[in-house]
């Protein structure tokens, strides 16, 4: 435990990572007066190539982790600005060649909304449903790709339920039909290997926070053979080859860079130190009656674990589990009043997705943490069911489905 | 989100959880709302001869301003005629509870309980 009693355990490590402090360390190192503040842009004095040099230090480590070139490697403020500059900026600059484009129902908002900003102009996008378990089928896939489809944007490991699609299959299926694919990896960098010399992935996107960096910065993979072109969504200096203008954050860059660094030395430690904790969180609990686990265990990374618990509220849920930082799919959580529309794709049944509780576990859990979230989940369904009317007609043998609700 | 230290210890200490016998021609039970909107409310009440609730009991599947908002109503409708409690609207629990907007929908879900559950006792007394 640590040594703050006062705060939550942390377990919403999918919405951000706690900065690893060898990464924080070596930021502060770019930023006052007796650092390497300098502009990386500045070409006249050794302010200007300290920072440059610093810039393209980090951008290796980037590029080592998933196996690319440093020069497809292009910062942005984060995974989300690389969707859209990697959505929008093909779309515009191919969208002669066609105006089809092709992603699924779970993707993050960052994807989904560019797609229905290029909706709006004039372009067709085919949103697929993904198989029960979160995985989106191959063949339902390649029967989606038409004579003007210009691109397939499909994530590497979704942000709910850590599912991980075959993004090297996919490849397969869009190079040959010179159709680009987009990966948005903010989730799985780090997490699961990625290997850009050998997946036809055209450009990936991904986020310094989600892997033990700072907030604020991204990057987007952009491939330079066979070479991808795109239209500049943020006009300006011409940095990052012409593709995002504006000044390099090297603070930023040089604590990304170190967090990809530390991923590629110690992922495999991370990863068997996660899946250890994941396992033993799920083995905590999943005795309780109607336990439902979102997603695919056996083809997710080990750090999400989504759980439904029947006849549970979510908010309630998250109300009692107030010593657990952790999030919910229930409606209540979010300002919409809909549950999770990842869930709801899936074609969990509303219930279901009312009741989803996503723990996200990382590189700084403790097993002591584990023991005392199994604790906490077990005091909370057990007192939540004990309140719960649907639980009492699920005990007395009542068919939820075919009762007559009142709907309001 | 915030709540507000009444939902807390309504939710913390829920008063008069329970289940009754439905079946008992002097209790009353309503049963609003639906699983798929996110809140189930069972409200019973035990109403004596006279027309006064001597008991009330609830369960509820929702949020906590749900689960807050049925468990104030049982204490409000304890002691009171079937009339007086008919007369509760949703605006006075959302303001006991100083429920924020988006969760207005919970106390009309209390008021609209004690509603059926009234109206299922009143239906039971004319069949008898």
């Amino acid at each position: 435990m640590s040594t703050n009693t006062q705060r939550p355990i942390y377990m919403d490590y999918a919405a951000t990572t706690p900065m690893d402090p060898r990464v924080a360390e070596k930021m502060v190192q770019f930023l006052t007066p007796d650092g390497e503040f300098g502009n990386p842009a500045s070409r006249s004095h050794p302010f200007g190539w300290h920072a440059e040099a610093a810039v393209e230090a980090a951008r290796k480590q980037i590029a080592d982790l998933i196996n690319a070139n440093p020069k497809e490697i292009v910062f942005t403020s984060g995974a989300t600005e690389s969707d859209n500059l990697a959505i929008k900026g093909v779309a515009h600059f191919y969208g002669k060649k066609g105006k089809h484009i092709v992603t699924s129902k779970t993707e993050h908002k960052a994807v989904l909304d560019s797609c229905r900003q290029l909706e709006r102009e004039g372009f067709e996008v085919t949103y697929l449903d993904p198989e029960p378990n979160g995985l989106i089928d191959l063949v339902t896939l390649e029967a989606a790709l038409r004579e003007d489809t210009i691109l397939v944007s499909i994530m590497h490991v979704n942000n709910e339920l850590g599912v991980i699609q075959d993004i090297a299959a996919i490849g397969e299926l869009t190079r040959p039909r010179g159709i680009l694919f987009h990966v948005d990896a903010a989730q799985s960098a780090g997490k699961t290997g990625i290997d850009l010399s050998t997946m036809k992935v055209d450009l990936m996107s991904f986020s310094g926070h989600k892997i033990y960096g700072p907030k604020g910065i991204g990057a987007l993979f952009v491939r330079r053979k066979p070479r991808v072109r795109l239209e500049a969504q943020m006009h300006g200096g011409g940095h990052e080859r012409g593709m995002r203008s504006g000044t390099l954050a090297t603070h930023q860059i040089v604590g990304m860079g170190e967090a990809f660094g530390l991923a590629k030395a110690e992922m495999e430690k991370d990863r068997a130190h996660i899946t250890r904790l994941r396992d033993r969180l799920y083995n905590g609990v999943k005795d309780l009656e109607e336990v439902y686990v979102n997603g695919d265990m056996a083809h997710g990374v080990p750090n999400v674990l989504n759980i439904s618990f029947n006849f549970v509220e979510g908010e309630s849920l998250i109300m009692s589990l107030k010593d657990l930082a952790v999030s919910s799919g229930s409606a209540c959580t979010s300002a919409s009043l809909e549950p999770s529309y990842v869930l709801r794709a899936l074609g969990r049944n509303d219930e279901l997705a009312h009741s989803s509780i996503r723990f996200s576990i990382g590189r700084f859990t403790t097993e002591a943490e584990i023991d005392h979230a199994i604790t906490h989940v077990r005091k909370a369904i057990a007192k939540l069911r004990e309140l719960s009317p649907l639980w009492d007609m699920y005990k007395d043998g009542v068919d939820l489905s075919q009762v007559k609700w009142a709907a309001h | 989100m915030s709540y507000s230290d009444k939902v807390l210890d309504h939710y913390e200490n829920p008063r008069n959880v329970g289940t009754m016998e439905k079946d008992d021609p002097s209790v009353g039970t309503g049963m609003v709302g639906a699983p798929a909107c996110g809140d189930v409310m069972r409200l019973q009440i035990k109403v004596s001869d006279d027309g006064v609730i001597e008991d009330a009991r609830f369960k509820t599947y929702g949020c906590g301003s749900a689960i807050a908002s049925s468990s104030l109503l049982t204490e409000w409708v304890k002691g009171k005629s079937l009339e007086e409690a008919g007369q509760i609207k949703n605006t006075d629990i959302a303001e006991e509870l100083a429920l924020p907007p988006v969760k207005i929908h919970c106390s009309v879900l209390a008021e609209d309980a004690i509603k059926a559950a009234i109206e299922d006792y009143q239906s039971k007394e004319k069949q008898s």
